[in-house]
Order: structure tokens, then sequence, then C-alpha cells
């Protein structure tokens, strides 16, 4: 992915957020639609009832797995191969694209559709396949809307979630749509026609794997519009991409996890289609592929593995419930991260998964309000991953130097309290030039940005400690300082 | 009952009346209050920015303050979460401040759950004829879990109209640096949440920690709008004395 990565990193998140905000069509979009979902997702975890006692369940079974992955995944590739099924290991994006790109040539195919996959994405295997000649098709609403403008994903769950209907108006009409309105039902019927000759003609499917059941080898979908039945049975070739910790052990486990995922993305009981492919067609079934051909990524998965920080990042299930909640990603929406995952869930990802320079600064767009760690059905601790990455680019240098002066003055002031009471009362005196009533209204330099939209108040004229020794002594004198009621 | 303060570094330097508020309302429930000199700031700033020994330089000069007391109690939710929840990770490698840092994080409390968990009281006979909206900071809600106990506090003021603050858990895009950093992100989160303290009607925008109320106060004030922004222990320690005038 490095000609992309190159292209994109030539803007900083912080560029690139300001673009965002600039486009209030998206803000308002995001803000519906993810104020929408936290609702449904409070109400519907409230009626599950016991949520925490879910979450913590959910914790402990994507930390077994994950810490004997493994494991579970040898027994995951043993019993889809036992079942007909062609497992490929790949160690990185280019791999994983290849890999497939040879499947897809060999079966001489012309038009692959896929569901929704957000791994598909990691890899750009539209891209991979497109410059073969293969037309890639979309199914997913949301892809397919997407597809149309020439975007990437801005969301984990709802790809278009920055689009409003009008603009998906547009997007359709220039795709051969006539007499369209802005009606929910007038839109998804053009998609579902145009969808539908494209199924029907497909060589291949594609789907990326919410889960894979090691005891079974069986691959799980979870899917809303239909169209992953129809991208797993009908073409002839079924393709699945996953990431190498997509692994649950047993059917036992995936029920927690049919409980949590789908709550927590979009706030429903249970997800409309739930689809476990186990191999490719039986001779006695009527339904299904006959080749069923597993792709197994890495990209800087196993890197996290034994790491006491960042392990737990492999614990995702990909719900998006901590974009749904992140006060950063409302304001900037999914693009402004300029990566695959956006939201809390990608500024600790990505940098993870991409080793380089690239996106290191990702981790400095949150607040540290810990929204993310409070939303996540499995309990990773967001917020925290955000710090210890943030260390990390301070252990490696990358840090700008302006930056390392300031906390080495802090380090100076702060360690020592004499120290720190001199340089308050210096601080005192150097401000009054500032002060307009009170308060700091504007300044020059690094709090330019906070004075530009917000008024600073003034150190106070004497310190707390410089207050209570007043207090003190007052009542030493049996005064009451007038602290009586 | 003894209780040492901490004050935290921004109370200390720009808020001193919330200070006050916090000792006169401790004095009032009996409990002797101090103040160790040798501390200065939990290391917030430093630690979110992932400069770790700089942290540690100011978190130690809590260890050295607090050591012999029976009682910490901050003014501020993001500080003492600060203790909780980093602080023995911050010492893990140091096998004697390690130690002092969990024996820290045991007798540390922010000044609500103080007040209503430690000394029972969520009734401080306070009067406070005024529509409030209450905006519970982040690191008090989630890293320290104080939930109810400044509305326990709150919902005994007398006269005091609570009105509710839509997107009341949302944060006010504060976050320390993060407001010098990302400061066109910070300032559209503080818009809307300024924006939303108008809408709600409230005379008075009331909070548990400094930095969100200077945030979002600052934000008011460029805007013109008239709302008071007040720390718990201001409003409960204006409240006491009101309290005082109607029932004499």
């Amino acid at each position: 992915m490095s000609t992309e990565k190159d292209a994109i990193q030539v803007t900083t998140i912080v560029d690139r957020s300001r673009l965002a905000l600039q486009d209030d069509f998206l803000r308002g979009a995001v803000r519906f639609t993810t104020e929408r979902l936290r609702g449904r997702k409070a109400a519907s975890s409230e009626e599950l009832g016991n949520w925490e006692a879910w979450r913590e369940r959910g914790r402990q079974i994507r930390s077994h797995t994950i810490a004997h992955l493994d494991y579970y995944l040898r027994q995951f590739v043993d019993n889809v191969q036992a079942h007909g099924g062609h497992v490929y290991f790949a160690a990185n994006a280019e791999e994983a694209a290849q890999t497939i790109v040879k499947i897809v040539e060999k079966k001489q195919a012309k038009l692959a559709v896929k569901s929704k996959s957000m791994v598909s994405e990691e890899i750009h295997i539209n891209k991979h396949l497109q410059e073969r000649g293969i037309e890639v098709v979309e199914t997913d609403l949301g892809e397919y809307i997407i597809q149309l403008a020439g975007e990437m994903p801005s969301h984990i769950i709802i790809p278009a979630i920055h689009k409003t209907r009008s603009q998906i108006k547009d997007l359709f009409t220039a795709a051969g749509a006539t007499n369209l309105t802005t009606d929910t039902k007038d839109l998804t019927a053009f998609a579902r026609r145009a969808l539908r000759d494209k199924f029907l003609r497909a060589d291949v499917g594609m789907t990326g794997c919410n889960f894979a059941i090691a005891e079974s080898g069986s691959v799980v979908l979870f899917t809303n519009e239909g169209n992953g039945r129809m991208v797993s049975t009908l073409p002839k070739t079924h393709i699945v991409t996953m990431g190498m910790e997509r692994i649950l052990p047993t059917f036992a486990d995936l029920e927690v996890m049919a409980n949590l995922l789908p709550r927590s993305a979009t706030g429903q009981k249970l997800t409309t289609y739930m689809s476990v492919i186990t191999g490719p067609r039986r001779a006695e079934e009527a339904d299904g592929p006959d080749e069923l051909h597993i792709v197994i990524l890495d990209n800087g998965r196993s890197s996290q593995l034994g790491d006491d920080e960042f392990q737990e990042v492999l614990h995702c299930i990909r719900c998006g419930a901590c974009l749904n909640v992140c006060p950063v990603y409302r304001h900037i929406g999914g693009h402004a991260y300029g990566s695959v995952y956006p939201g809390p869930i990608g500024a600790v990802l990505t940098p993870l998964l991409n080793q380089g320079e690239a996106y290191q600064d990702l981790p400095y767009a949150s607040s540290l309000c810990g929204a993310c760690y409070e939303a996540c059905p499995v309990k990773i601790p967001l917020h925290d991953m955000l710090v210890a990455l943030r260390r990390r680019n301070v252990e490696q240098g990358r840090t700008k130097w302006a930056e390392r002066m300031a906390f080495q003055g802090y380090r100076m002031v702060f360690a020592k309290a004499g120290r720190y009471k001199r340089v308050m009362r210096l601080a005192r005196k150097a401000q009054k030039p500032l002060l307009r009533q009170g308060y700091v209204e504007s300044t020059m330099g690094p709090l330019m940005g906070w004075t530009e939209s917000r008024h600073a108040p003034a150190l106070a004229k004497s310190s707390f400690r410089e207050r209570f020794q007043s207090m003190q002594q007052a009542w030493r004198r049996g005064e009451d300082g007038g602290d009586q009621v | 009952m003894k209780v040492s303060l901490f004050i935290t570094c921004l109370v200390d330097n720009f808020f001193p009346n919330v200070g006050e508020a916090m000792v006169r309302i401790l004095h009032h429930y009996g409990v002797d209050v101090d103040l160790p000199e040798s501390q200065t700031c939990c290391g917030q700033p430093a630690f979110n920015s992932g400069y770790v020994k700089e942290a540690r330089a100011a978190a130690k000069t809590l260890l050295d303050a607090f050591d012999g007391a029976d009682y910490v109690v901050s003014p501020s939710g993001s500080c003492t979460g600060m203790i909780h929840h980093y602080f023995p990770q911050l010492f893990q490698d140091h096998p004697i401040d390690s130690a002092r840092a969990r024996a820290l994080v045991d007798k540390t409390f922010e000044l609500s759950q103080f007040l209503v968990n430690i000394l029972n009281v969520t009734d401080v006979g306070a009067r406070f004829p005024h529509t409030v909206t209450y905006h519970p900071s982040c690191h008090g809600l989630r890293l320290l879990g104080v939930k109810d106990e400044p509305l326990q506090l709150l919902s005994h003021v007398q006269d005091l109209r609570l009105v509710p603050l839509t997107g009341a858990n949302d944060c006010c895009g504060f976050g320390g640096t993060f407001a010098v950093k990302m400061h066109d992100i910070s300032t559209a989160m503080v818009s809307e949440k300024a924006d939303r303290v108008v809408e709600s009607g409230a005379e008075v925008l009331v909070g548990t920690d400094a930095g969100c109320l200077m945030n979002i106060g600052g934000r008011l004030r460029k805007q013109g709008q008239p709302v008071r922004v007040m720390h718990l222990a201001e409003l409960l320690w204006e409240g006491m004395q009101q309290g005082k005038v109607v029932s004499r």
C-alpha cells in the first residue's frame, strides 16, 4: 500500500481535519447517524441486561483466543482444509492482493462481486483487480455508494456515513438512475436493480469474515442487506479475506459475540443475516460455490502478539462503537484520519500496523476522554494505548524539538516545589501586559490556537497556597476566617 | 479527621477561590485541612503527551507530599484519575515508589466522592436559587468513576433547578495539550459544548474539573454569553452561606 500511503501522508491529521471541519454536510451527516447509533446501542444493551458482564465475557474470550492464536489458527486451518477449502497465509497487504489476483485470473473471471469487508480495503484489492481488467462491484449499499464516489469508507460499519441522501441521489443519477427522489425506498430500489444483474453474472464472490470458528473451520458473516449471501452462494468461486485475529475457538464463543457485535455496531439485537459457511458446496447441497479460498492476512498483526501494551488491539471485533461515541470522530468524520481504519480504533491500529513514519500523528487526534473504552464491547483500553503510542513517538525521537524543550522546561519547573513557586510568581508579573479584565483574550505563539476561540483566565493575584497561609494564620488567631456557616 | 489537600496546579494558580471554597466546606464538617507544600502537579500534561520521565518528576512531588497523609482530597476528577489510573504504572519499576503510589491511590479522593462516600454528606445545607446545568468531566466519569456524587450533592441544594445538558457526557475538547496541539478540533468540540450550555437555559454551569470549566468558560466568555461558570465547591460554599442567611 506504499504509493497510496505516501500520497495520503503528504498531509497531516491537522491539515485533513481542518478541511473536514469546513464541511458542514459531512459534519451534519456524521452527527446525525452516530447519535442515532448511540441511542440504539444504549437501548438494545439495556434491554439485554447485565451489559458489563457481557462485555467482560467478551473481553475474556478475545483475550484467551489471542493469547493462544497459534493453536486456534492451526485448528481452524485444519478444519477448513478437511472440508475442502483452500487456505493461504499472506504476510502483508501486497501478498494478500497477489494471492487473490492469482485465484481470480486462474478462474478467468471478468466480474467479481464483494460484500463489505474492511480487510479488503486494507489490502486495496479493488485497485489490484481493476488494474488487471477485472470488474469489481461493491454490493453493500454503503460500499456501493462510496465506490461510485471513488472514495474510501469513512466508517467501519457505515462506509458512507458522511454522505447525505441528496448526494447519494446525485451519485446514483450519474450511475444511470432516472427520476430518483431522496426517499430511502427509491434509492435502495435503484441499487437493488443495478446490483441484481451483477450478482447473477459474477464469476467470483468476495467477502470478509467477522468470525472464524476454529472448532469447525467455519467462516461467519454478519450482514444486514442479504448481499453477503448472494456473494457467497451465487458465484462459482468464493474468496474470503480475513485478518489473522478473526478467530473464535467455538460456537459457544460466537453466541457471546453475536450478542455483543450487532448491539454495539447498530443497536440491533441480532444481525439480519448471520451466515455460517463451512467449506464449499457439498455434493448433496443445492447452493454454494464450487471453490472456497480463504486468505489469512498478517500485515503487522503478529508484531503485536506478546506486546503487553498493544496485544489487546487484536481483540477488536470491528463494531465501530468507538467511532460512534468519539467526540473527535463526530466533528471530523473518517476521511480526516487518512487511513482505512478511522476513529479511536484507527488511531491506535493504523500506526501499529504501519511501522514507518506514516500515520504516527494519529494518536494525537484524541482528547483522551475515554468514551471509546467505555463503548468497546470487549473493553480494549484504547485511551491508554493512545498515550502509549505517544510515548513511543517520544522514545523514538519523532516529536518536535520545541515540544521536547517545552517538556524539559516542565520537568525543571514542576520537579521542585520551590522552583515551581518562584516561576509562578514571575509568570504572574509577566502576564500583566496581556490582561484585559482579568482574562487573556489574545496571544501569539503556541497558545494562539487556544485564544483564537477562547479567552484564557489570568493567573490569580495570589496563588492558593499563599491564600491558604493567610487562612491558617487567621485560624491560629482564633478567627473563623469566614468559614463558619 | 485529617485531610491533606492535593490542590492541583490549575486551582493553585488560576482558581484559588475553588481551593478556598473546598477548605471551608471541609472545615464546616470538622475536618482538619493541611496543604503539604512540596506538591506541584500530577504530571498529566507530560504523561498524556508521552513524556514519561518528565511526568514522573512532577508526580514524585505528590508521593513526597502525601506520604504521611490519612486522606488526600482534590478538586479535580482528572488529576485524581491520573493518580488512580496511571501512578501505579508510572512508578512500577521502582519497588519503594510503586508501593507509595499504590498507597496514595487508596487514600486519594475527588472532593464530591469524599463528601458523599467518606463523610456521608449529601445535603450540605445550601440554598442556591438559580438554574444550573452540570457537565460531568470525562476523566472523573470514566477514569475515576465519579458518576452520581456531584448530582447527589446538587439535588439537595435548596431552590436549585437542575436542567439537563444535551450530550452532557461528551468531552468539552480540553484534553490538556490536545487543546493546543489539535486546536481546530478542540474548538469544534468546545463550541458545540458551549452552544449546548446556552441552549440548556442555565444561568450557571457547574463541574468538578477546573480544566474543563476553564475551556468551556473561556469559550462562553469569548462569545459574550453571560453564563456563570462555577466549580462544584464554589457553588456549594456560596449556597451554604446563603442557606445560613435564610435559616437564621
